[in-house]
């Protein structure tokens, strides 16, 4: 209220720097958007007109044939890579809400001796370098003879993640106590008190979960370029690497790979926003 | 929000209270032991395994021969890694802090009430979005002398732009910047910090003092200086991690001359090029204590860091 005042009584100064203040942010704006809309641009042009001088802010033709030309490489077998990536991330999201789901239940709202030691050691979990664990389990997976599959890439998300167990564990704190205490005295198992009450309590927690999970499986690139061997096998992240580093030259393709690499991110965080700013605000608690 | 009943009310008292007690241990333990196995197969024992390989010359195919504490001496005499390590430091020095004090600036433009607030979100977002791979392709591309725009708009300015990828004094910076773009995530959760500052401290500075600096300086950055320097730490410690956006500007040689060989860089090159698994164990080993390290920094001096006001749970 009182801000309200202050500003009624300074409307005409607040005119000119409410201006001043979005050429500012608009600026700002620009900049950030200009790598995203370099890359697009650049996707339409052909190899000789991203190096042609003056530089052309738009492409003139539009090649739109360049869509169609990435489609049918047989180096870079996009379409392949794509739905890879798209299993990859499913695969992964899914082990992931279901087995954190478990784990964070027991720690939120199940009361067990050595709960606390447990939990303790998976905070301790979440500090350490992945690196610091990758050689050993490289070595084991590589001698069950899984080492060129996605066996090692999905199947410990099956198994939980300490981060996301403790972003769950939060949301799980909220849930009313009482809820689960009178479902037992109605008798209902625990499986049914997590699966039935519990688990449509945090439905937002569980999205935002897989909404994260998803698009860091998108991005991730380590695992996959250690783990798999074969270009058909790829995820997107690795795919677009290796077709970089042995097509240097071809920007337009690279670029255009680059565009629908990120494409579905960009469309699936503008429907669901709420649900990422959600996530980050108990990622500040942290 | 349920009505809150008396918890005791309905209450079954003794053994049946016991039965149910114990039945809510076992499923306890039921609900957590695929994240126990996990805990254990992947983290823990992978832990162990990591220090014992690191005294051995290990080559993944064929047994490993044990000498104790060689790798760690062949580590020092490295130049590869006297190289990444300066690099590294560098980077993470540098990076982190601009990235964070920008983010602040920024999270304080957006801690304002206008029609297009969530618009700017959206976009300061969309970086953070961005697989590593394609942005820092895309950086490469906007950085090429007669393809990008950027050393267009500096020369429009006067400047002379610098070979970004070629000169090994400035290489670095082309991936500091990359490191800059998606902050938008900071300045996100540095926002919440700001609107998390409770109305009645900052409308009594607005009323105390009507230059905005002023409430900046006395009201704003103490109540955020600790969460400033917590994330400083960490994310000085994930920068030492740093690797896709090494590997695809630089390659595995940190062209141009080393100066962008980032520590993970040399780690993978020894294992998964030269297959010196023993010696990549020594340097991850290296990499924990002293991640590990900063860590233990982090908690000693926590109190006087962290304010969490209301602390709840």
């Amino acid at each position: 209220m009182t801000t309200d005042l202050i500003r009624r009584r300074t409307a005409p100064r607040h005119l000119v720097s409410s201006i001043i203040y979005h050429c500012v942010m608009l600026l700002f704006a620009a900049i950030f958007l200009l790598p995203f809309y370099w890359m697009v641009i650049s996707a339409f042009k052909s190899n000789i007109e991203i190096f042609s001088q003056p530089i052309a802010w738009f492409p003139d033709p539009i090649r739109w044939e360049n869509v169609s030309a990435l489609f049918a490489r047989t180096d870079f077998p996009f379409l392949r890579q794509f739905a890879n990536s798209v299993f990859y991330a499913g695969a992964v999201a899914f082990g992931t809400c279901f087995s954190c789901a478990l784990a964070a239940y027991s720690f939120a709202c199940l009361r067990w001796r050595g709960r606390n030691l447990v939990f303790a050691f998976t905070i301790c979990a979440l500090l350490i370098p992945p690196i610091v664990t990758f050689l050993p389990t490289y070595i084991g997976w590589s001698r069950l003879g899984l080492n060129g599959t996605y066996w090692p890439l999905i199947l410990p998300s099956f198994f939980g993640d300490a981060f996301y167990i403790f972003m769950l564990r939060q949301f799980f704190l909220s849930v009313p106590r009482e809820l689960m205490d009178a479902a037992r005295l109605d008798g209902a198992s625990e499986f049914r008190i997590w699966w039935q009450i519990v688990l449509p309590q945090v439905r937002v927690a569980l999205v935002i979960v897989a909404l994260f999970a998803i698009v860091y499986t998108w991005n991730e690139f380590f695992g996959p370029l250690i783990y798999l061997k074969t270009r058909e096998d790829f995820p997107l992240s690795v795919g677009l690497f290796t077709f970089r580093s042995q097509r240097a030259v071809e920007w337009s393709i690279s670029m255009m790979g680059a565009t629908f690499t990120a494409v579905p991110m960009v469309v699936l965080f503008l429907f669901t926003q709420r649900f990422f700013q959600q996530g980050l605000a108990t990622k500040g608690l942290k | 929000m349920v009505a809150e009943l008396p918890s005791s009310a309905g209450d079954p008292r003794g053994p049946r209270r016991k039965r149910a007690g114990r039945s809510e241990a076992r499923a306890g333990v039921l609900f957590a032991l695929p994240w126990m196995t996990a805990l254990v197969v992947f983290t823990f024992i992978p832990l162990v395994l990591t220090f014992v390989i690191a005294q051995a010359k290990f080559q993944i195919a064929g047994p490993p021969k044990w000498i104790g504490w060689g790798n760690y001496e062949a580590m020092w005499k490295d130049s590869a890694i006297w190289a990444s390590v300066r690099v590294t430091a560098t980077y993470a020095l540098v990076s982190v802090p601009i990235k964070l004090v920008l983010a602040l600036g920024l999270a304080m433009f957006l801690n304002r009430a206008t029609a297009l607030s969530g618009f700017y979100r959206t976009i300061f977002y969309l970086p953070f979005l961005m697989p590593a791979v394609a942005g820092s392709i895309v950086f490469m591309l906007l950085l090429t002398p007669g393809a990008g725009p950027v050393n267009l708009i500096l020369g429009a300015f006067g400047l002379d732009p610098p070979d970004w990828l070629k000169d090994p004094h400035v290489a670095l910076w082309t991936l500091i910047m990359l490191s800059l773009w998606p902050l938008g995530v900071e300045t996100l959760v540095f926002l919440g910090g700001l609107q998390n500052i409770p109305k009645e401290i900052s409308e009594a500075a607005d009323l105390d003092s009507p230059r905005a600096w002023h409430k900046l300086v006395w009201i704003t950055l103490p109540m955020i200086t600790p969460v400033i320097l917590f994330n400083m730490v960490i994310g000085i410690i994930s920068s030492f991690q740093v690797f896709t956006q090494a590997l695809v500007i630089g390659g595995t040689t940190g062209a141009p001359a080393e100066s962008t060989l980032m520590y993970m860089v040399v780690l993978y090159r020894a294992a998964f090029r030269y297959f010196n698994v023993g010696y990549a164990a020594a340097m991850a080993t290296v990499l924990f204590v002293t991640v590990l390290l900063l860590t233990l920094l982090i908690f000693r001096t926590a109190k006087s860091w962290v304010y969490y006001e209301g602390e709840g749970r």
